[in-house]
Formats: structure tokens, sequence, C-alpha cells
């Protein structure tokens, strides 16, 4: 567990929470004034691998999952931050990694969290059929259930 | 000669139609690209909540017509990553000929429609005509060609049995040499290399700057590839290798698919290896899902697919994200197009094989200076074509050499 | 008299044109795949249009979402009358799954008149051609 090791040597005090589901999935829980410490650490300094962000309403809180790979060692680190569900904002990755751009965008759209300095923080799936603070991915909208 | 009307579709140039990429030019240059998505968007993670477990797997594997397989074995094995659960030994080895089977006639289907935007009906016709044998052994093993539906969590859900194998092997040998022309036509041919080599070109950094993936990724230099990275179902029980190439423009991308091929079709002659005259079970039974989170990956023909999957434990998934590859490759036109000439713009994004229902590629060009809309969708197929000829000529080789000398080798 | 001579040349050669509102793109890589050298639709006299404006058929795949109304709406009216219109695959159809997502506008009947249905998911190339000679066959 190289990975595990050097990123609690790293930032020892600042991890809220850690869950090994296996040798190869890894969820951290941290604070969200700290996300851009930990990806800058473990995209630039342990050269991983962003692969997408995964945004979780639980109707008391609203998650968002980054989920980073080291793929010469298989394994998959999730950065897990939990935000306020009514004004759920959180520093845009965008400046660390460019390729969450659109993911952050998505989530933005269809979820309703706010990034600060993301650079083009817009619609681009719906439709002016979902009004401004229409979010059809949360669980209190309608939209989509039978 | 009769004239074709050409076949643009899923491409189809449609006036007044929405513009999907919009380019911002200067003159002959790209200056800046537009990403215009949502039309294909039918809220397919909202739907999976209100589905069973079993169902979604059907529900997955219409997210992506061409990329079929990759979703529900990406998404099966998110459950079983959740539920802990380990699958057959045979089933592994079914997983794998159906994925390896699904990448030859994906990558098939690329070098089709990459001749045709480079102005090589021929190639088009010959390349979808290859394909339709490896469609016969879906049709023959799972009963569809396409959205096969063979897989299910625990396992697959058809054997495949000892008659089909001969006829399997079959096939494939016959396809080999079909490849192996397509594969040296492709290497060889001069007008080729001067109008794909240095084009659309992708550094390393910008791979890794967009998290860029599959064919895209291996064609500058990135030694990544989720089946050896993180082996799951057989790919860790059979001798095959990764495909790399260095200078990261289309020329590369177009050899990385070609020659991943012939890699498939190895891993699939072994599969079938262990197959043939063993009995075993095709699946387990997983009859409750506990609560917890789990994830999966898949190489896809065009990069690795992801599924994150989270249960309460009942019945349908609290949550279930989906990641496609394409919507990871399609942003780095912004490093690879801008600085491209017009008529390099259909190959350079053809290059990124968008799963198309991913985005549909109409494009429309602006002047940057006046924002005056001067070129749409077809106006770009024929640029692009129009530049093939202006090479063949400067070159000094005729059009109709490269139909010519196949028509030789295979009559 | 002009439109009973339209009619007959709408029977030997008949211009396609193939539009995608919102389909994972499985219908349309079959109807291209009718066009290739194993089933070869050209030798029936059908081709694919460039342009709706030269169009006899519509053919439309996918499940109609609130992004692509405007578009097919706009297109059916600019297809030069008498045009059918062939929803093709289940999308198309009804919806298939994807009937209560929260971008569902159709289905495609919802939108426009259509003429023939074409189900499956995705049709075989076989079937299409089937269909499509049915609605020659109807042509009177």
């Amino acid at each position: 567990m190289d990975t595990l090791e050097t990123i609690k040597k790293r930032f020892s005090d600042r991890i809220k929470n850690i869950k090994i589901h296996s040798d190869i999935r890894i969820y951290i829980e941290i604070d969200k004034k700290d996300l851009l410490d930990f990806a800058k650490f473990i995209f630039n300094d342990m050269d991983a691998r962003f692969i997408t962000a995964t945004g979780v309403d639980n109707l008391d809180s609203m998650e968002v999952l980054y989920h980073f790979s080291i793929d010469r060692e298989d394994v998959i680190v999730s950065l897990r931050v939990l935000l306020d569900r009514e004004d759920p904002v959180i520093e845009s990755l965008t400046p660390v990694v460019k390729g969450a751009l659109n993911i952050e965008k998505e989530m933005y759209e269809l979820l309703g969290i706010k990034f600060l300095n993301h650079p083009e923080l817009k619609r681009f799936l719906l439709t002016e059929e979902y009004p401004e603070g229409v979010f059809p991915l949360r669980k209190d909208s309608q939209k989509g259930k039978k | 000669m009769k004239k074709v009307i050409v076949p643009i579709g899923p491409y189809h140039p449609l006036f007044e139609e929405p513009e999907y990429f919009a380019l911002y030019c200067d003159g002959e240059r790209v200056v800046d690209v537009e990403w215009i998505a949502g039309y294909n968007h039918r809220g397919i993670e909202k739907i999976s909540e209100s589905k069973h477990w079993d169902q979604i797997t059907f529900l997955v594997e219409r997210i992506c017509g061409i990329c079929s397989t990759s979703h529900p074995i990406a998404y099966c094995n998110a459950v079983e990553d959740l539920a802990k659960v380990e699958i057959p030994e045979r089933a592994k080895y079914i997983r794998c000929i159906i994925g390896e089977l699904e990448r030859i006639h994906s990558h098939l289907l690329w070098v089709g429609l990459a001749g045709h935007f480079l102005g090589y009906n021929t190639v088009f016709m010959w390349a979808w005509k290859y394909r339709e044998p490896i469609l016969d052994i879906m049709e023959m093993i799972t009963g569809n060609r396409n959205h096969y539906a063979m897989m299910k969590i625990g396992g697959v859900r058809r054997d495949i049995d000892d008659a089909y194998i001969p006829i399997i092997r079959k096939i494939l040998e016959d396809l080999k040499p079909k490849l192996n022309m397509l594969t040296n036509a492709v290497l060889d041919d001069p007008v080729l290399a001067a109008r794909l080599k240095g084009v659309g070109v992708l550094t390393n950094k910008d791979i890794k700057e967009f998290g860029a993936l599959g064919p895209v990724a291996r064609a500058s230099g990135l030694d990544i590839d989720v089946r050896r990275d993180s082996p799951h179902s057989a790919y860790g029980l059979v001798e095959w290798k990764v495909i790399t190439q260095n200078e990261g423009d289309v020329f590369a991308r177009a050899v990385v698919r070609l020659l991943e091929c012939f890699e498939s079709m190895k891993i699939i002659e072994q599969c079938l290896d262990n197959l043939k005259g063993k009995k075993g079970e095709i699946s387990i039974d997983v009859r409750n899902i506990p609560p917890g989170e789990g994830i999966g990956h898949y190489e896809a023909p065009r990069g690795e697919c992801f599924h994150y999957v989270r249960s309460d434990g009942t019945g349908s998934p609290l949550r279930h994200k989906i990641r496609a590859p394409s919507f990871n490759n399609i942003p780095t036109f912004k490093a690879s197009c801008i600085g491209e000439t017009i008529s390099d713009v259909t190959i350079i994004l053809a290059g990124v094989d968008p799963c198309y229902c991913c985005t549909e590629r109409a494009i429309v060009a602006y002047d940057v200076n006046t924002q005056k809309k001067i070129l749409d969708g077809s106006d770009f197929i024929r640029l692009s074509q129009e530049k093939t000829r202006k090479i063949e000529k400067e070159i000094g080789v005729a059009p109709s050499r490269w139909e010519e000398k196949n028509w030789e080798r295979d009559n | 008299m002009v439109l009973s001579l339209r009619k007959k040349a709408l029977k030997k050669s008949l211009f396609v044109f193939h539009l995608s509102t919102g389909s994972c793109n499985n219908c349309d890589i079959e109807i291209l795949d009718c066009l290739t050298p194993r089933f070869d639709i050209e030798r029936f006299g059908i081709t694919l249009a460039g342009s709706v404006k030269h169009a006899d058929v519509l053919l439309v795949t996918g499940i109609g979402t609130l992004k692509n109304i405007e578009r097919v709406k706009k297109l059916y009216q600019q297809m030069p009358k008498p045009g059918f219109v062939v929803a093709i695959g289940s999308c198309a159809c009804t919806g298939g799954m994807f009937r209560d997502g929260y971008t569902m506008a159709g289905p495609l009947d919802k939108i426009i008149p259509v003429d023939v249905y074409i189900p499956g998911c995705p049709p075989k190339p076989e079937a299409m051609i089937a269909g499509i000679v049915k609605l020659l066959n109807s042509i009177k």
C-alpha cells in the first residue's frame, strides 16, 4: 500500500477519514479547503492520472468525489469532499487539472454545485425547458423518475 | 461512371444546423475551437437510479452503439468490486473474447471513416465490408450484430459452444491477410504520410493535462492500458502487448489502431484455446448487493470507460456515475486543432475517434475578425478530400493508384 | 398528372436523408451498413442525399431530445412533399428505455408525422430494407 503510505506521510493531520475498500480502491475524506493541496500532490508529485469526478446528492449534504488513478500500481484513489447541501460551493480543480473543466460544468448544471474560479461555468447540456435553479440529478427533482 | 453521393452520416452535413464544433478562423488557420454538446444527452444516470441492478446492464449497453460491450463490462466490474465477487474463469475468457471482437470491428469502422474523410472512398467500403464477418461471429454467438446482452453481474449470460470455435477461428484467419493489406497500405502510402504526419500533434504534456485516453494517449507515447494496468477478465492470463507510438500525430493514431487489431486477434485465439473442450460455470449467483461503493473500469476501443456505483442495500443504485472515454478525449482538440489549417480539421477530429453518441460532428467555422459564418459541415469534408488530391498531384501519384493497386492484389 | 409522375420516379430512385435526434448511433451505423458491399442498397436505386431539400425520405433515429426538436421540425418542413418519414429503431418508435429521461421530448411521432416504423435495437439492415420496400409498395 505504497500509495496510501505516501499520502499519509505527507498529509497526516489533514485526512479526516480513510476507507480501504480493497488493495486497489482507497477513499480518503478531506476538508474542502485542502482539496487543491491534495490534488496537486497526487496529480503532480505522484504522477497520477485524473479519471473524473462524481457528484452525489446525499439529501443532508452534497458530496464530490475526485477519482485519480496511479496506473503503475493499479490503485484508484478517490478524494471525498462533503459540502453544504443548501449552498454547495468549492474551489474549482481546473487550475490544477485542465481535464476537470467539463466535468465541473456538468456537476454545476445537473446538481447545482458552484465551482469558484472556474474559467467557463455555464450550461451546456440542458435547454431552456429547465429554468435556472432546477437540477435534474438531485434526489428531490422529479424529472426522470418513474 | 456513376457518381455516388457519399454517405456522410452520422456526420451528416445539415444546413442551418446547430453547430457542435464552432471553429474560429483567421484566414486558413484555426484560432479557437468551442465544443457545444448536449444533443445526445439522455439522462441515463438518472434513469439508472430507478432501475434494478440487473436491468442496468441492458441500459448502459445503449450509451454507445459501437462501444456496446465496454460499458456493461465496466459496470459489472464496478458492482463486482462493490460486492467483492470474483467471477468464474470461463466467464473471464468469454468476456475477453467479446471485448476484443468489438475492438476489432470498432477500429475497422474508424479506418473506413478516416478513409472517407481523406477522399479514399474505396477504403471506406472495404473496411466496412471486412467488418461484416466479425458482426456475423457476434450474431452467431450472442444473437445480435450489436448490443450483445452478454454480460451480467457475476459473469456472462451465454456460453460459447465448442462447435462455434472452429468457425470463429476460420473467420479470423480469413481476416488476417486483409488487415495486413490495410495496415501495409497505410504504412507505405506516401500520400497518407504527407497528409497525416505532423498533423494534429498532441504532446505528452497535453495528454496528461486533459487526461486523454486510449489510442490517442498511446500514440503520444503514454504507456497506459487498463487491460494491462488493472487486469480483470482474462487479460492477465494471456500473452499480448500494448502498442504505443511516439509522434502523437494522426498518422500515429492510425498505426496504433491498426496494430491493436492484431493484438486483439492474438488474445481471442488464446482465449478460445482455453475454452475448447473444457467445462465450467459461466456465472455465479449474486443475490443481494450490500451497501457500499464500487468502481469499475475497462479499456474500450476509445479509451477507459469508468463506472462508479453506490448502493444502500436496496434493489437500485443510489448513484451511478458513468464516464465515457470520449468525454476526456474530445476536449484535446483545443490543443491539436489550434494553429492547423481548416482542411485538416475533419481528420484531426476523426483521429480522436469520438464515440458518436457523445458528439455529432457537424462543424461550423466563423471568421474571428468579422464573426461571420464562413463554412459549414460539408465544406470541411470537401476541403479535406481536396487537400488529399492536391498532395497526390504534388507527389506525382495518380488519384486512382490506391484503388488500382488493391484491385490487382485481390483479383 | 405531375404528382403521379413524381410518385413514379419515387419508386424507381429514392433519395434518403438521415438524421439522428439523440441516439446511441447504432441504428445510424446500421443505416450506413446498408450502403456497404454486402447489402448495397444502391442497386435498388436508393442513395443518401447530401441535403434534405433533395430528399424523398427522412430516416430518423433517436429518442428526440429537447435540444433537437426545432431542428427536426425545420428539416421536416424543408423536405419537399410528397415525402415520407421513417422512424428507425425502438428509440424513434417509442422512446425505448429512455422514455422516462429528463431530456425526452419524443417519441418521434409527437414531433412530426411518421409513415413507417422499423423497430429493433438496432434493426438489422435486412429489416430496414424490408421496411423501405413495404413503403415503396404502398405508394400507389
